[in-house]
This record gives C-alpha cells, structure tokens and sequence, in this order.
C-alpha cells in the first residue's frame, strides 16, 4: 500500500467522525521503482493532505519532506523527486492501520490493507 | 452460463478456484479488457493527463487495471475477495489494492478522485441478499452516497452491469440518482442479446452530454432512464438529460396538499403573530364546506 493510498483512506466506521489520517504501525516495508511523472503529482498535489501525509512519511522513516508547502514548490525538481518517492515508490507490505479515534486496527498483509468492517461497525 | 450471483455471495465464489479461471482463460481476458476499454472511452478524461481513479469490485485479478495502468494513470482499486486480490498481485498490478465491501461504504476522502469504473461487479454484490444484513437498497444507497461524496465534481463513473431484468435495474439507476448523481444508461448493441453490454454513466454534478453507445447497424440508440422507459431516441445526437424533470413532479405531489386544515390553521397563527385582526380558531375553521358553496 502506498501512501496516495493511505492519504485518501479514513476510517469507515459507522459514528466515527474523525477517521482521517489512519495511524500506521509498519512491519515490513518495500521499495519498488515508479515511473517519475511530474504531470501526475502537480495534479494529485492539491487533492493531498500535506500534514498527514507528511506525518506517515515519518512512520515509514523518510524525514526528508518539508513540514510547510507552498505550490511554487512543484517546480522544484528536487522537491519533486522526494515527493514522488514518499508517495509512490514506498509501499507497506505488512503491518496495520489504526483509527485516531476508536483505535480499530485494520491488518495490512501483502501489501492490502483488509478494510472489512463487522456487522456491528456498520 | 449460470450468474455467479446466485450461487453464492461473492467472497466466497471467488475462491481460489475460481479466481485462477481469470488468470488463465483467455476469453476472460480478453472480454474483461475490451469492457474496460469501452468503459475508459465512456469516462471521456482528457487526453495525456494522468488521473487518479477507483476501480470497484471488478479490480481483483488486476485485469482492468492494467488497461488503466497502461494509459498512464494511476488507480486503487477495491475488492470483497481475497482469492481475486491475490490474483492481481500475481500479475503485478500497478495500483494500490483494497479488501474491502463496497457495499460498506468506502472509506474514502470526499473529492479525491478523478474518475471510477466497474466491471462486471456493481449489480452482482450489491443486489443480492443472501443474508440478512444484505438489504439491497440500503447496500446500494451506501455505495452510491460513498462514490459520490469521493469523486471530484464533475468526474465520471462508469460503471459496467449485467442487469437480470428491468426491476434490477432500475433498481441500480433509481439508487444512483437519487444520491445525486446525474447521467444515464448506454446499451451497446442493443439488439443482439448477446453482445448487448449495458454501462451506467454517473456524472458527479450538473449533467453533460452522453456518450454515443455503439451499434450493430451502425445506428445509435440510447436509453435515459431516469424519467420514462418509452423516451427512446432515434437519434443519439440530440441526447436529453434527465434531473431537469425531476423537481417538476415533485412540486405537483407537494402543491395537493397545500390547503388542509392544518395549512388554515398555520397561516391563521402566522398572521396574529404579524399583528393582524384574525378571527378565531373554532372548530368551523377550515371545515369542509357543501359542493354547492
């Protein structure tokens, strides 16, 4: 699971309010190599939640993305590249994905995260 | 060949066994990825730009994915079965998975994505109700409220359906209206009934024009079935759309019952709230009156 992915997922719980960003608790991570395309993420850069997606960087360990972002940044080719790489290139093979607000874990295995809720979260 | 639907839910259908039959059949194959091509025409998104879209429930086995991977956008994609998923990772799908119940919801931001497309899956697990929690409708309300409130405005959905007879699809079109959505029905080759390939168009936000279906005789028919069945056009190009008539009937049930007693009585207390001489509430008020008055 990459973090586009994680960036637009929030908790599906029925009576949760606040499911956005989920936590992350990473067990084994991969890089793969992507393609560098500089159309796709000065398009997907204002759909982004900057702070979240900032944050769960960290988790994954890659610290190298600023706290504040500005448009003009995008024509940063070096600004590019990291965000392509946080972004597309880091995938979480095992681990978990946490609500902020009612702790549920969702298990992350081979890559997907199981987002199945049980009949009473519904 | 027998529907999948009624033969068990779909988590389970799609079981191993199953799931190997869309790795390996290449009739399969090949129908999944000219769906999806047809379906990647009816988005209409503009060309050389790449764009973040959903693929429902149709992802696992990763074969309409790759059709969208190769134009050059990226996609994440949504499936109940475990089995298809696993698929799809065999064959190195480049867009994120999700194992997930559509008809669940879908647990996504609102606005993020820029279009979404469905093969083969949205009637089969969202109609049937097998158990008890399965309530058709509301499952179709969820997904449909869900989809909506993720697309951007203006994005599209197409979404490819096998309907098994009229009530199931309208059942289909009337959820997806009433969550907003604006759009219509294309039948591909509506006369042959093998071939004939239905795909709901959903505009999120005002409606636009709908995309030309394709016909044996070269000919084009198009079905707009949020208002009546027997508006058929002859002629695709002059298209009309649909939500502009809804809100004119709706008034016409709303006006009937404009004038009760209780109507009598609201207006009367509006009026000595204003500060007027009303007369008083007596039980003649509003009182139906003989024919002859």
């Amino acid at each position: 699971m990459r973090l586009l992915t994680h960036n637009m997922l929030s908790c599906n719980i029925k009576g949760v309010s606040k499911g956005f960003p989920l936590g992350i608790e990473v067990a084994k991570l991969e890089t793969k190599t992507v393609e560098f395309n500089p159309q796709f993420l000065r398009h997907s850069f204002p759909k982004i939640e900057w702070k979240a997606f900032q944050e769960a960087a960290k988790t994954l360990g890659v610290n190298d993305l600023p706290e504040q972002v500005e448009p003009s940044m995008l024509d940063d080719d070096d600004f590019l590249r990291r965000f392509h790489h946080a972004l597309l290139e880091i995938h979480l093979e095992e681990g978990d994905l946490v609500c902020p607000e009612t702790g549920r874990k969702f298990p992350v295995a081979k890559g997907i995260p199981n987002m199945l809720l049980n009949e009473d979260e519904v | 060949m027998a529907r999948p639907e009624r033969q068990a839910p779909p988590e389970l259908f799609y079981n191993e066994s199953e799931s190997r039959k869309y790795t390996t059949s290449s009739r399969i194959i090949h129908i999944q990825a000219k769906l999806t091509e047809r379906a990647m025409e009816l988005l209409a998104l503009p060309d050389d730009k790449p764009k973040l879209l959903l693929d429902i429930a149709g992802c696992g086995s990763g074969l309409s994915g790759e059709s969208l991977s190769e134009k050059g956008h990226h996609w994440i994609g949504m499936d109940i079965s475990q089995s298809m998923l696993e698929v799809a990772l065999e064959r190195e799908a480049d867009g994120d998975l999700l194992l997930g119940d559509i008809g669940q919801g879908l647990g996504l931001r609102p606005g993020v994505f820029d279009g979404a497309i469905s093969i083969s899956a949205v009637q089969q697990w969202l109609c049937n109700a097998d158990k008890s929690c399965n309530d058709p409708r509301k499952r179709l309300k969820c997904f449909f409220t869900a989809l909506f409130h993720c697309l951007a405005r203006g994005a599209r959905a197409v979404l490819q359906i096998y309907p098994e007879n009229t009530v199931q699809l309208e059942l289909i079109t009337s959820a997806a209206m009433r969550c907003g959505f604006s759009g219509g029905l294309v039948v591909d080759y509506p006369h042959s009934s093998r071939a004939k390939k239905y795909f709901l168009c959903l505009v999120s936000g005002p409606p636009s024009v709908l995309p030309k279906p394709k016909g044996e005789d070269g000919g084009s028919e198009s079905e707009d079935n949020e208002i009546d069945e027997d508006d058929e056009e002859e002629d695709a190009r002059t298209v009309k759309f649909s939500g502009r008539e809804r809100p004119a009937k709706r008034s016409k049930l709303e006006k009937k019952n404009k004038k009760g007693r209780d109507w009598i009585l609201r207006k009367k207390e509006q009026r000595r709230k204003a500060g007027h001489e009303v007369p008083r509430d007596t039980k003649y008020t509003g009182r139906k009156r003989k024919a002859r008055f």
